[in-house]
């Protein structure tokens, strides 16, 4: 922003002639810069084509019957039809293909609700308030999110079990409520740290508590990462399978990708269309959180260096 | 901004009225209030701190040392542990699948991540224009990143790469082995390339932080450059590459770190088996094998210690290098 304020004033021959400047291609673009552009969108779409071609044909796979998925090559089905998906909402082994959706959303939505509050709290302590031993554990923070998680699960299963907890959710919920996404707290304390201190001050000038200020100024405006976090923390709890491998044993508490990986061992090699039709249905929710929320999830990755 | 504007003289009110008619009764008092609301302070932190503290002492702090103590024992979960010294450690040079496990971790952290951080960095570069449809590009070619991890995509991947399966059919198109015999899953020396491709689909988050980091690079330089008569690949090396590697060293040392824990993909695609021959028996996966299937925690815990030693290692090692390479540029901004 700056930058260009000051290349106004100190280089304007060069501005007078931007060569990409949005404005400048509305205009009656030249028979060269057409063929660039052309190239450009011919080479951008063809690399796009290769890259999205697994997941086309995950598609159009689920619509194949399954002797036209392995040993064929063509994209376009020719029978089949909607075959696959209900065979594959018939559900397994008894559970209905509704208690896995229903699993994986209590889970996600309750991980979505932990984190939110868990790692605003800890944010704004983190980022605003001092007191003693604060940067120590600032860097425990940023540590933890270094630290490879292998190496805590072994003694938390063992606490789990011993607590009764295999087969419920706690286990894998816990964690979200106490903050120990250590992704989420640096996501939102960066966003913290952008918000003008003025602020609290003038509220702390009007006789507002630290606990007001949390509630009255500094949640309020940070809804822009609230909403990324709920994003990310929705879909990551969705896609979550070693937490579920773990903790849950008994399949009427599987989620999604759990009773996924159950039904691809059940029907073993016979029947790849169903599979493919129960693979898409385990990505349904995270396509819709995609398109609906493109924009926040490319920014929150670009800003903060998420992982997606 | 008018909160703000107003909020810049409320600030300067104070000062302000030291100078007023009542300062004295402020200023003595300002010692003690200022004792009171640091104490205020120092309470109200650790209140909202609270859900980190207690987390990071029973789910990290704790269970790190647990997992310490346990590295030099045995225990089956069911008996108490067994004290044993450093034989679990010992026992790991003599174990030939812990040495297998290294190596296809070894493998797929050194080749898997400068693959994808390359394919990233060059769709960065091709899309970092201001054509129209650059959102759209960006958005495309990061959706990978957002489902490959899943379990539904490793089963796509094994259905494609499997015997008989689409690549094994074009393979054979273009001259390769018969597709009966082609597939990679089941070949030892392809079902790792297959892995890592499966991390290479995945570029698009590390394509969307590069491409951030390439619109923070000032235009005048490449003008400037452009004018001196450097040409593309000169300005790329000496004006791309400097200005981008903070950015840079911050994808390597965070897909570095997730390629030692790569886990899902190996699980689902071998069965959990790390198959065909150990081919895929990925660090994390043999010690997920090791303490629950076989219930051996102490060994598993020394197995977890030493990739944390490990990956603590790299990082340092990563910091240390980067003050040779990588530049925070003082004087743009």
């Amino acid at each position: 922003m700056t930058f260009a304020v000051s290349s106004v004033e100190t280089h304007s021959e060069i501005v007078e002639h931007p060569k990409d400047d949005p404005i400048y291609e509305r205009r009656p673009v030249s028979h060269k810069k057409k063929v660039q552009a052309f190239i450009f969108h011919a080479f951008s779409i063809s690399v796009l084509v290769v890259i999205l071609y697994p997941a086309l044909w995950m598609l159009m796979s689920s619509f194949k019957p399954s002797n036209e998925i392995i040993g064929s090559i063509s994209l376009l089905p020719r029978g089949g039809g909607l075959q696959n998906y209900a065979t594959a909402l018939k559900g397994i082994g008894g559970v209905s293909f509704w208690t896995f959706v229903a699993n994986s959303l209590i889970l996600a939505v309750a991980s979505v609700v932990g984190i939110v509050v868990s790692c605003s709290v800890s944010a704004y302590a983190f980022a605003r308030l001092r007191f003693p031993g604060v940067k120590v554990f600032f860097g425990a923070m940023i540590a933890t999110m270094l630290l490879p998680f292998h190496v805590v699960i072994i003694p938390q299963y063992i606490i789990f079990n011993q607590l009764g907890m295999i087969d419920t959710y706690w286990p894998l919920l816990i964690g979200k409520f106490l903050a120990a996404e250590s992704f989420f707290v640096f996501l939102m304390i960066q966003f913290i740290r952008g918000i003008p201190r003025e602020l609290d001050e003038a509220a702390k000038i009007d006789g507002a508590g630290l606990g007001r200020i949390y509630f009255a100024i500094i949640l309020p405006l940070m809804k822009p990462a609230i909403v990324t976090s709920a994003i990310f923390a929705f879909i990551w709890s969705w896609n979550d399978f070693f937490g579920p491998l773990l903790y849950l044993k008994n399949p009427s508490m599987y989620t999604m990708p759990l009773a996924l990986r159950l039904y691809v061992d059940q029907t073993s090699t016979s029947d790849y269309g169903a599979q493919m039709a129960m693979a898409i249905l385990a990505l349904v929710p995270v396509i819709i959180f995609f398109f609906a929320f493109q924009r926040h999830l490319v920014g929150g990755v670009a800003t903060q260096g998420i992982k997606g | 901004m008018t909160v703000m504007e107003a909020s810049g003289v409320s600030k300067g009110a104070p000062s302000a009225g030291q100078l007023g008619p009542k300062p004295s009764g402020q200023l003595g008092s300002n010692s003690k209030n200022r004792n009171s609301q640091s104490r205020d302070e120092a309470r109200a932190g650790f209140i909202f701190l609270s859900p980190w503290l207690l987390g990071f002492v029973a789910l990290t702090a704790g269970p790190m040392l647990a997992s310490l103590y346990l590295s030099f024992t045995n225990y089956n979960l069911f008996n108490s542990p067994e004290f044993v010294g450093l034989e679990n450690y010992t026992r790991l040079f003599t174990d030939s699948n812990f040495q297998q496990a290294v190596k296809v971790t070894g493998v797929y952290v050194l080749v898997g991540t400068p693959i994808k951080l390359v394919s990233a960095l060059a769709v960065a570069m091709l899309l970092n224009n201001s054509r129209r449809g650059q959102g759209f590009y960006r958005s495309a070619f990061y959706m990978p990143s957002l489902i490959g991890g899943s379990v539904s995509i490793a089963i796509v991947w094994k259905a494609m790469f499997i015997d008989r399966g689409i690549v094994a059919q074009i393979g054979e198109f273009f001259g390769g082995p018969a597709a009966a015999q082609g597939g990679w899953v089941g070949n030892t020396s392809l079902s790792l390339p297959m892995l890592i491709l499966l991390t290479m689909w995945q570029f698009g988050a590390p394509m969307v932080i590069f491409l951030a980091g390439l619109k923070q690079v000032p235009e005048e330089l490449y003008e400037a450059a452009a004018v001196d008569g450097a040409g593309p690949i000169r300005r790329f090396l000496s004006i791309t590459l400097p200005m981008l590697s903070p950015v840079l060293f911050f994808n390597l040392l965070l897909e570095t770190i997730h390629a030692f824990q790569v886990f899902n993909s190996a699980y689902i695609i071998s069965n959990g088996s790390g198959g065909p021959a150990g081919s895929t028996l990925f660090y994390t996966l043999y010690l997920y094998l090791r303490g629950f299937r076989d219930f051996q925690m102490g060994y598993a815990s020394a197995m977890a210690w030493v990739l944390v030693v490990v990956v603590g290692l790299v990082t340092v090692m990563l910091f240390r290098t980067s003050k040779g390479w990588v530049h925070y540029g003082g004087d743009e901004k």
